[in-house]
């Protein structure tokens, strides 16, 4: 099956029904008797709601409910990891309840729910809804959040934090810097972003009369997780009378991993009318109520040695958590962004406090990266202004402190333990690919012609295949992060399997068919991949932090080894031969050295029809299950270089080159892999160059829309060169060598261009998004220094 | 979107006797569409001038041309008449917007909007324009009077847009990254009468023009001479993408890359 196995660029099966419009989004579900709700959400980002005024709305036509906050009494939205603070108490954990409860506290909170026959009833009807607010204080920035005297989100939370944590050897980190031949600092900003999923969120609940079942389907990249979180804590429905199926979903990056507010609100309202309720959101609702992104403000120190040896990393990080704690909202800055700052280098003392923040704006939680974009960001902005201050070449500098391939395993100081890497490799790769030797020519064509040129390396690590349980529990998830797979195989040999990964465009349909093709040695029309409905699907943690195939596909494989196992005690019967000679390859079951052989397809056939079975040893029928439980996580790495021309009279950018090499180790399928490389880029330059999620001081979101928020567009950025390492380092603990590469191009882009802007301008540091005013105030300072 | 009643008019005549009160004129849509769909406009009723093929087309007239109010931008980016006479209009009109709103949007319904950041109202000062109504003939200069705001009265329909041919012009626009208007849009037009430039995107009060590059290039149309003319942050928009004076500035870069490129 060398024609769609592991390894060949398979076109995506999936695409046909989503390139047709033949795809089923939870919009397009519609249930018998269905209602329509619309949310009435605060304008104001902090106010008191003194009274609603709902009777004219009652009496319009079509209205079937309207709920408030008085109604809908139940559980809180939780958030799923509790973070310690330093002195080893627990974070700051306030409530958040579907729908406010006495106060709102960001433009967008939820108020008032109306629910009509048909959503423009809803629409008229939710407009007749007044609400009387006394506006309070508000803080919209952790500028303003951390300032003495600020307004609180939360009268528990002194000085609106949450928590201060801290990662690392303190003293070490000090007793380096003491001896420092250099010390190297930066004040930045990682800036907020709205994420954008091409299909804004929707949820549908559904009650079922005669059997008290709820079912919700939602857009979600993890159904299982919601079912959990919604039923154990929101609306206490036991596993067993809820289902959760998350259907075709156009997009997340992270935005719909959580558990929000509306899915509670349409599961909980259709057991209290006893009729499907639907919500869909406008685009502008998505502004204002989907989880948000980044949002960091850190100090950042690097001491050095003569030789620019990295003697130790300091870094001290405000975190937006806006209003309330989204369900992984509090890892984010700390686990998964404090734990990544010795990136591909030996750094060997790091200590980093994170003080996380409550303000009056939208939840903030990971978001394509989630922590680690930060924590990259961070390291290799600070790397070049190492480089520029010990007049080193940025690419040496970095070479000089690699963690060599003759030390992994590797302990870093913050925690992990990378399995392999080749560091090198990416970065000699990428440097051949922009031929960065050729890059002063490049620089002196672009002078003649009156431009800026820049060069700008950055070298990424992540850390992926989240998680193994046991080490995330010890750090306060409340939860497993394993995966589980069922290969159901059926009785002319078609498979099924059931996979907790869920696909919202990362092609899961091909990719999990190719293992399945190249370990069954079936053709891929025999196979079939379910996914997002917990009716079907026995258990999964979702799909995010690139886990799919690292924790996904290796319970899959582990299923479909159970599968081979048990066929090959049934080949053996039928061949009347001793297990131990049976060998499998390409669907066939041999007996070594005979001509004997049963195909896959006979033997599924035998296992559901066992008239000549070992039937004392053996179950009849074919189907097995298995759960994975990463035992460490995944090191994806890699190397990009961006360069870049700017026009001194605008400010107006434009990228060159932007070269990409990354080390993903074994690859099942690499177009798709380029394309989510290619995605991930698209996304980090936006963050770099473009996206900026920006609040005035009273909380008002000003950036609510496509005219105000900068979305990526192709004609903004080249063709990017994707390559994948010649030298790769397959992952040493999970069964198909596999790291994951979803997350790469929005962890690594960023510093690369902001890099190149600034090596372009001469300038230290610029803050995202470099929009063409910074850029061209910042070239004018040049042009005014080298005029002096 | 809020219900409104929709009438097809079969001549402007129809159509400004239907459009009174709340009622509204719909040319190309492609503003107030998406207005209505957010709920922001009510109007009792909707006019629509699609039917009437009176207001469609283009002609060559005394050396400029005339463009019907409901003649699409992308007719008048590929109008051989348009690219003959004012080729700085085509290469506008090729400008705005995306494929969608080029072949729905109209020029009629472009001006009669006023829109401080479209590109049409800068065409129309920089070239001496007339708009044409049912009920009278104005001046460019005098027809966009503000924000959003026109010459235009009750029951006045723009039916046409005269533009007489310069001896060269350029319009130069600097988009805005996410909405893609013009941050600052500036048309220059070198005319028998002289220069006139007009700007658009960057002004409090929506399209203007700029005198002091008008005097400095009826001497010597040339970028150079635009050199040392400041322009003054004051009245000019401030915002989250660009501030004042950084405006200020582009108009100066748009306005010499527009004399240089001028045809």
């Amino acid at each position: 099956m060398a024609d769609m196995g592991i390894g060949v660029s398979v076109k995506r099966r999936e695409d046909a029904r989503f390139l047709t419009g033949n795809g089923t989004y939870t919009d397009d579900i519609n249930r018998h008797g269905q209602t329509h709700a619309i949310i009435v959400r605060s304008p104001h980002a902090h106010a008191r709601i003194k009274k609603i005024n709902q009777a004219k709305a009652k009496a319009m036509p079509g209205v079937v409910a309207i709920f408030t906050g008085e109604d809908m009494k139940v559980g809180s939205l939780p958030c799923g990891w509790l973070i310690k603070n330093q002195d080893g108490s627990n974070m700051v954990e306030p409530g958040h309840p579907p729908i406010a409860q006495g106060k709102v506290r960001h433009v967008g909170d939820p108020v008032v729910v109306v629910v009509a026959e048909t959503r423009q009833q809803a629409l008229e009807a939710a407009e007749a809804v007044t609400v009387d607010y006394e506006v309070l204080p508000s803080v919209s920035s952790l500028k303003a959040a951390t300032k003495a005297g600020a307004p609180l989100v939360w009268d528990e939370a002194k000085g609106n934090i949450c928590y201060d944590w801290a990662l690392g050897d303190k003293a070490a980190v000090d007793a380096a810097f003491a001896g420092a031949h250099k010390i190297v600092k930066i004040d930045l900003v990682n800036n907020r972003l709205i994420p954008n999923a091409m299909e804004p969120r929707a949820a549908i609940g559904d009650f079922d009369k005669a059997t008290g079942d709820y079912t919700l389907y939602t857009t979600s990249q993890n159904p299982h997780v919601i079912r959990l979180l919604m039923g154990a804590f929101v609306l206490s429905i036991p596993e067993s009378k809820l289902r959760v199926v998350a259907p075709d979903v156009g997009g997340g990056f992270g935005s719909k991993i959580y558990h929000y507010a509306e899915e509670a609100i349409v599961t909980w309202g259709a057991g209290q009318l006893k009729r499907p309720i639907k919500w869909t959101a406008e685009r502008s609702e998505s502004f204002m109520s989907d989880a948000h992104g980044r949002d960091h403000v850190t100090h950042a120190e690097l001491a050095l040695d003569k030789d620019g040896k990295f003697l130790a990393l300091k870094a001290e990080t405000l975190a937006n958590m806006g209003a309330y704690l989204s369900t992984f909202a509090t890892c984010v800055p700390t686990y998964l962004h404090a734990t990544l700052l010795a990136g591909v280098y030996t750094t060997p003392a790091i200590w980093c406090n994170v003080k996380a923040v409550f303000t009056n704006t939208v939840p903030v939680d990971a978001y394509r990266g989630a922590g680690r974009p930060e924590a990259t960001f961070l390291l290799e902005r600070i790397v070049d202004i190492a480089a520029r201050e010990m007049k080193m070449d940025p690419a040496e500098i970095r070479r000089k402190n690699f963690i060599q391939t003759s030390q992994f395993p590797y302990q870093t100081p913050v925690a992990l333990q990378y399995d392999t890497g080749n560091y090198d490799a990416t970065l000699d790769m990428a440097l051949k690919m922009i031929d960065y030797k050729g890059f002063a020519g490049r620089k002196a064509a672009a002078a003649a012609k009156g431009k800026l040129r820049g060069i700008g390396v950055s070298c990424y690590i992540e850390a992926c295949g989240i998680a193994p349980s046991a080490v995330v529990g010890s750090l306060g998830a409340r939860a497993g992060l394993y995966e589980c797979a069922n290969v159901r195989v059926h009785p002319t040999g078609s498979v099924s399997i059931f996979t907790g990964s869920h696909s919202h465009g990362q092609g899961h349909e091909t990719t999990f068919a190719q293992v399945v093709a190249e370990k069954l040695g079936i053709p891929s029309e025999q196979i079939e991949i379910v996914h997002g409905d917990t009716a079907k699907v026995p258990f999964g943690m979702g799909t995010y932090g690139s886990r799919s195939i690292a924790v996904g596909g290796a319970a899959l494989v582990k299923a479909l080894d159970k599968i081979i196992l048990k066929g090959r005690k049934i080949a053996a019967h039928l061949m009347e031969a001793s297990e131990k000679d049976v060998e499998f390859k390409d669907g066939k079951f041999t007996v070594a050295g005979t001509d004997k052989a049963k195909t896959f397809g006979e033997v599924a056939l035998t296992a559901y029809v066992p008239h000549n079975y070992p039937i004392t040893e053996l179950e009849p029928g074919l189907e097995e299950q298995a759960f994975y439980d990463p035992l460490n996580f995944t090191y994806p790495s890699g190397c990009y270089i961006a360069e870049v021309e700017i026009d001194k009279d605008t400010g107006t950018l434009e990228i060159m080159r932007f070269v990409a090499s990354d080390d993903f180790g074994k690859i099942i399928n690499p177009m798709i892999v380029e394309g989510q490389v290619h995605g991930g880029i698209a996304q980090g330059l936006g963050q770099a160059l473009l996206e900026s999620c920006v609040y005035d001081k009273d909380g008002q979101l000003l950036t609510g829309s496509y005219n105000d928020y900068c979305m990526p567009r192709a004609d903004d950025f080249p063709n990017f060169d994707v390559q994948h390492t010649d030298k790769p380092t397959p992952c040493t603990h999970n069964p198909l060598g596999v790291k994951g590469c979803g997350e790469a191009g929005a962890i690594g882009a960023p510093p690369a261009v902001m890099n190149a802007i600034c090596n372009a301008l001469g300038v230290v540091h610029m803050d995202m998004p470099a929009t063409p005013e910074k850029i061209w105030r910042a070239a004018n300072a040049h042009m005014a220094r080298a005029a002096e | 979107m809020y219900n409104f009643e929709y009438q097809k008019a079969g001549s402007v005549a129809d159509a400004a006797k239907a459009a009174t009160g709340e009622a509204k004129i719909v040319a190309g849509g492609m503003t107030l569409i998406p207005t209505l769909k957010l709920r922001l406009a009510s109007p009792s009723k909707l006019v629509d001038l699609g039917g009437i093929k009176d207001l469609v087309g283009i002609k060559a007239e005394g050396g400029g041309v005339t463009i019907g109010a409901m003649t699409t931008h992308a007719a008048v980016a590929n109008s051989a008449e348009v690219k003959k006479a004012i080729p700085a209009l085509a290469d506008l009109a090729e400008g705005i917007g995306d494929p969608a709103v080029r072949n729905r949007g109209t020029i009629g319904g472009s001006v009669a909007n006023n829109d401080p950041a479209a590109d049409y109202p800068a065409a129309c000062v920089a070239l001496g324009a007339t708009i044409v109504t049912n009920k009278r003939k104005i001046a460019a200069d005098d027809f966009f009077t503000g924000l959003f705001e026109t010459a235009l009265q009750e029951g006045e329909i723009v039916t046409s847009i005269s533009f007489p041919a310069p001896e060269k012009a350029a319009y130069q626009k600097f988009r805005n990254p996410a909405s893609r208007y013009a941050l600052v849009g500036v048309f220059v037009a070198k005319t028998k009468a002289g220069v006139r430039v007009a700007v658009t995107g960057a002004g409090e009060g929506g399209v203007f023009r700029k005198k002091s590059f008008e005097d400095a290039l009826s001497k010597n149309f040339s970028a150079a001479a635009l050199d040392g003319i400041k322009v003054d942050a004051k009245g000019l928009n401030s915002d989250i993408h660009a501030s004042a004076d950084y405006r200020a500035h582009i108009i100066s870069v748009m306005a010499k890359r527009a004399v240089a490129a001028a045809k």
